[in-house]
């Protein structure tokens, strides 16, 4: 793997990011915007004096992770369509770039932009809200971790399936990651899901993240359940994803589609 | 000279289709070898496959002795492609789409060798202008800019002077000669202006149906089919092969 290389493409990216609103919008507009609603449902659930925990702390952690999870999985299939959009797939595979170089710079922007929201929604939730996302200490390095490889996972399965079947399946950029959510036990306990949803729920990396995390605000100590049952179930994605991608690209080499894709 | 490509048994089938048939032909180096053909005739096909964007269904590549199964990032490193059907990012100004490939080739002193090309091929006045701002003339120079970044022993050129005034065709081409001349680039090169062939073309090789049909000059070609110019014996090449089709169907 070459440094220079994939250096290459995430300064190519930060150029786009200098000059693209709806770029910007998506880093800052939209997570921010999600803060302020549930930020703000947070407090007066909490002034109802109903659920007798910290509402605000369980929600807005849960909103800012989930934030995470998003940005990570968007900003890998972003960079790879912004190269479909641009029509420069042909011109970045025709260099000597391996596709393992593409993925770590793929990664390595989803870094970026996850560094950003999260400075942004950490100040902007304590400036608010009171709300300090560093409370939940050591333990929200691994789970971030966990949540921005989830991500990537995620985003390297829409990206195969847009190689296999071209930009009609494009919407899987934003889709995907919806049709997880409710499985995810975002803003509820995995109990609060139908019994026959529960095992499924269990198979996706970001509940076991989401759990952890309620479980470290109830007890204040980080569940080493939770944080392995992320960690395996994650590797498990992450393996297949890569040779799912790995298959997609040879297929797409062998029926001559990555110019047809483009068009 | 020396083949810089060699292409053995060629095959590329697409479910019932033979886009590639069996093709074979060497590209000696320090030539501008004109790679001709009817459409549907295999160029793109072939051409996709010399730069390994379509795995062959069988048959060999060797490019500057290699096959892209051993060494991949070493003949690519080498060698450079431009077609105006394939865009550089028009979001981002020329500038940075030269040090956006520049980086990707790892070419050193980048800055230095983007101000050289720039003067070459006369882009400064832009470099600082976004890419989808650039007329057609301007984004043909600036892929042949971003062609030669790498300094590449080979240049596969698909119709480069496609959808170009014939003032800023012409200058192209006198471009073109000077590189190979001032770099000794072997070019390969697609064309569907048999004018242009003839005038910029060491060597002519005809694929038709995606088989071999002739090789040689443009003038040995002419003489060979008793014509005036290389556009009668494309004619000539294209439509014999069509009756012949027609007469064993």
């Amino acid at each position: 793997m070459k440094l220079h290389r994939i250096n290459a493409l995430l300064i190519r990216h930060l150029y786009l990011y200098q000059r693209s609103f709806p770029r910007i919008m998506d880093i800052i507009y939209w997570p921010v915007m999600e803060l302020l609603v549930w930020g703000f449902l947070s407090v007066y659930i909490e002034k109802m004096n109903l659920g007798g925990f910290n509402v605000v702390t369980v929600l807005l952690g849960a909103v800012i992770f989930w934030d995470f999870l998003n940005q990570s999985q968007k900003s890998v299939s972003i960079a790879f369509l912004e190269e479909v959009w641009e029509k420069n797939l042909l011109n970045i595979f025709v260099t000597p770039l391996r596709l393992s170089e593409f993925f770590v710079s793929t990664l390595l922007i989803g870094l970026v932009r996850l560094i950003l929201v999260g400075i942004i929604l950490a100040v902007l939730s304590s400036l608010i809200y009171r709300f300090n996302l560093f409370a939940l200490g050591f333990a929200l390095i691994p789970f971030v971790l966990n949540l921005f490889l989830f991500g990537w996972a995620l985003g390297l399965l829409a990206n195969a399936v847009i190689l296999r079947f071209g930009t009609s399946a494009q919407i899987l950029a934003w889709g995907f990651i919806v049709l997880i959510q409710p499985f995810s036990a975002v803003f509820y306990p995995v109990s609060a899901l139908p019994s026959f949803l529960q095992p499924i729920s269990y198979l996706l990396p970001s509940t076991y993240v989401f759990e952890g995390m309620r479980s470290v605000i109830a007890t204040g100590s980080v569940s080493a359940a939770h944080l392995w049952g992320a960690v395996v179930v994650n590797a498990v994605y992450l393996l297949f994803m890569l040779w799912f991608f790995f298959r997609m690209f040879a297929y797409v080499k062998r029926e001559g589609k990555l110019l047809k894709l483009e068009g | 000279m020396s083949a810089i490509i060699e292409v053995e048994k060629l095959l590329k089938v697409f479910g019932t289709v033979r886009a590639v048939d069996g093709l074979s032909f060497h590209v000696e180096e320090g030539t501008i070898t004109g790679l001709l053909g009817p459409n549907g005739a295999g160029k793109t096909t072939t051409i996709q496959m010399l730069l390994d964007l379509i795995t062959p269904t069988s048959g060999r590549i060797r490019i500057l002795g290699k096959e892209y199964r051993t060494a991949r990032e070493d003949i690519l490193s080498q060698l450079n492609f431009s077609s105006p059907y394939v865009s550089l990012p028009g979001n981002l100004t020329v500038y940075e789409n030269l040090l956006t490939f520049g980086r990707l080739y790892g070419v050193q002193n980048l800055r230095e060798e983007i101000e050289r090309l720039a003067d070459f091929f006369e882009i400064r006045t832009f470099l600082k202008k976004l890419t989808y701002h650039l007329s057609t003339g301007q984004l043909t120079r600036l892929n042949l800019t971003k062609a030669l970044l790498n300094q590449p022993k080979l240049l596969l050129l698909d119709e480069p002077t496609a959808s170009l005034d014939p003032d800023i065709a012409d200058r192209t081409r006198v471009l073109l000669k000077r590189i190979q001349k001032e770099r000794g680039v072997t070019i390969l090169y697609t064309s569907h202006n048999m004018d242009e062939v003839e005038e910029i073309c060491d060597n002519v090789i005809f694929i038709q149906h995606g088989r071999f049909k002739d090789e040689g000059t443009p003038a040995e070609l002419v003489k060979k089919y008793c014509h005036e110019d290389l556009n009668d014996v494309f004619l000539h090449i294209a439509r014999s092969n069509d009756e012949e089709r027609h007469r064993n169907s």
